[in-house]
């Protein structure tokens, strides 16, 4: 017998991500497209940090695949990217953890940058190269989010106590 | 008995080692290997499909706002411009039969010219109309969702065209939708020819939605901005004789081998709400070649 609580946190969980999803393939006008934060990198960041015993790797692989999927890039080519992001993230979440706000948010600035590297990298491969500036746009934008986007998941998280 | 598992389903603190180094570098190598096989296309048909039906969902939820807007807008018009629209479309039908008219006794003049010539008939297929998701896709890829997947009869390398011209091709097909790339997508080339002169190039995409580039052309080509891009039918792929793109500029450097001749296609890429599913006719029946004498069964070939 599982407790309820339990078994509504699972589902908070899963309403965060298909939220993250929604937001990533959500109609922009055109000149905002390329502005779109990384939502599902933020909510990756965010689980892997605080609930590094429910959200790991795997969780990180179906989800990348998913937003390869939904966004027609190469399959594998953001789970590639998130698993990266979750590993250095789990490997140091008690030290991030710790870390105050804006320390935190400088993080998040680099894994992003990790995030946005790779992608590239992977996109430079197949040959598209277009556009090289405004792929690092997402990378200010997803970070400036960083401090709003944990204020917001930790009320979440207490209010409907996930653990 | 439970409250001897409680400790256990509790928070740890100190969680063991969520990052093994064997688990990243496994789930590491599958992506590796998931990006290896999916570009080359045609290995993962069947991981995508079930990817697709999986994602179509929340591709549904986005676009619903979209599509409830557009329900609404037909149920709430008002009846005066729903009487203006139709007016309108009415004279637009008259004009386009007109057209048509023409269209008619042309097609019957090729094709008896064509049977002077002895050329084979000119094949012309039926198209079915698909409504695109209103999802935004990778933005530096230029790829579209459309509403009309296996169970529609949509297959991989199918045509897509608008009122104007070709839009792109189908590159994934899934039961309820498929993904399309459009012409100007970095990964894509056409067959195409200068519908004045009947030169045969390439038009391959590149960086932006509404440039096309033709990088095979010779210097002292005959090319000019205005000149109008058909699919000229080589590829075996794309239909001929539909119109791609027009030329925009013609830049000619004596110390390059090629100009650089960029275009602009005619087609709503960025813009278009519906599409054409083009699905050509089926090839009638080789004609059977004039017996030749003496080719006939001869006494060797007969089984003893």
């Amino acid at each position: 017998m599982r407790n309820p609580i339990r078994r509504r946190a699972n589902w908070v969980i899963v309403v965060t991500y298909l939220v993250a999803l929604l937001l990533s393939i959500w109609p922009l006008p055109d000149w905002a497209e390329p502005f779109r934060p990384a939502w599902v990198m933020l909510a990756t960041v965010y689980w892997c940090l605080f609930l590094p015993h429910r959200v790991g790797l795997l969780v990180t692989f179906v989800v990348g695949i998913l937003v390869d999927s939904l966004t027609g890039s190469l399959l594998g080519e953001h789970a590639l990217a998130l698993l990266l992001v979750a590993w250095v993230v789990l490997k140091l979440h008690l030290q991030i953890r710790v870390y105050p706000w804006w320390q935190q948010t400088l993080l998040v600035l680099s894994l992003m940058l990790l995030y946005t590297f790779v992608l590239f990298w992977v996109d430079g491969m197949l040959g598209y190269t277009q556009g090289a500036l405004l792929r690092w746009m997402p990378v200010l934008i997803t970070t400036l989010l960083w401090p709003w986007v944990m204020q917001l998941m930790s009320v979440l998280q207490q209010r409907y106590q996930v653990s | 008995m439970f409250a001897l598992h409680r400790p256990q389903r509790s928070p740890r603190l100190f969680s063991s080692n969520p990052a093994g180094a064997l688990r990243t570098l496994l789930l590491i190598a599958v992506c590796i290997a998931l990006m290896f096989y999916d570009h080359q296309r045609g290995h993962l048909q069947k991981i995508h499909a079930a990817l697709s039906t999986l994602v179509y969902p929340v591709q549904a939820v986005v676009n619903a706002p979209y599509a409830l807007a557009g329900w609404a807008g037909d149920k709430l018009a008002v009846h005066s411009a729903l009487v203006r629209e139709n007016t309108r479309l009415k004279q637009q039908l008259l004009r386009d039969a007109v057209q048509l008219q023409q269209t008619a006794a042309l097609e019957q003049e090729n094709a008896r010219l064509r049977e002077l010539m002895q050329a084979g008939a000119k094949l012309s297929g039926h198209v079915v109309v698909a409504t695109l998701l209103a999802v935004d896709m990778d933005p530096f890829r230029h790829v579209i969702i459309i509403d009309k997947g296996a169970h529609a009869g949509v297959y991989e390398g199918q045509t897509l065209l608008d009122a104007h011209g070709i839009i792109g091709q189908i590159i994934q097909v899934g039961p309820v939708s498929s993904e399309a790339a459009l012409i100007t997508d970095p990964s894509q080339a056409i067959q195409v020819e200068v519908n004045r002169t009947s030169l045969r190039t390439l038009a391959i995409g590149g960086a932006d939605v509404d440039i096309l580039s033709l990088p095979y052309l010779a210097n002292n080509a005959d090319v000019k901005p205005g000149d109008l891009l058909v699919t000229s039918g080589l590829d075996n792929h794309y239909p001929a004789g539909y119109p791609v793109a027009v030329i925009t500029q013609v830049h000619r450097d004596p110390a390059e081998p090629f100009a650089s001749v960029s275009a602009q296609p005619v087609a709503d890429l960025d813009h278009g709400h519906d599409v054409l599913l083009y699905f050509p006719a089926l090839a009638p029946a080789p004609v059977p070649k004039p017996e030749v004498r003496g080719a006939k069964k001869t006494p060797g070939k007969r089984p003893r």
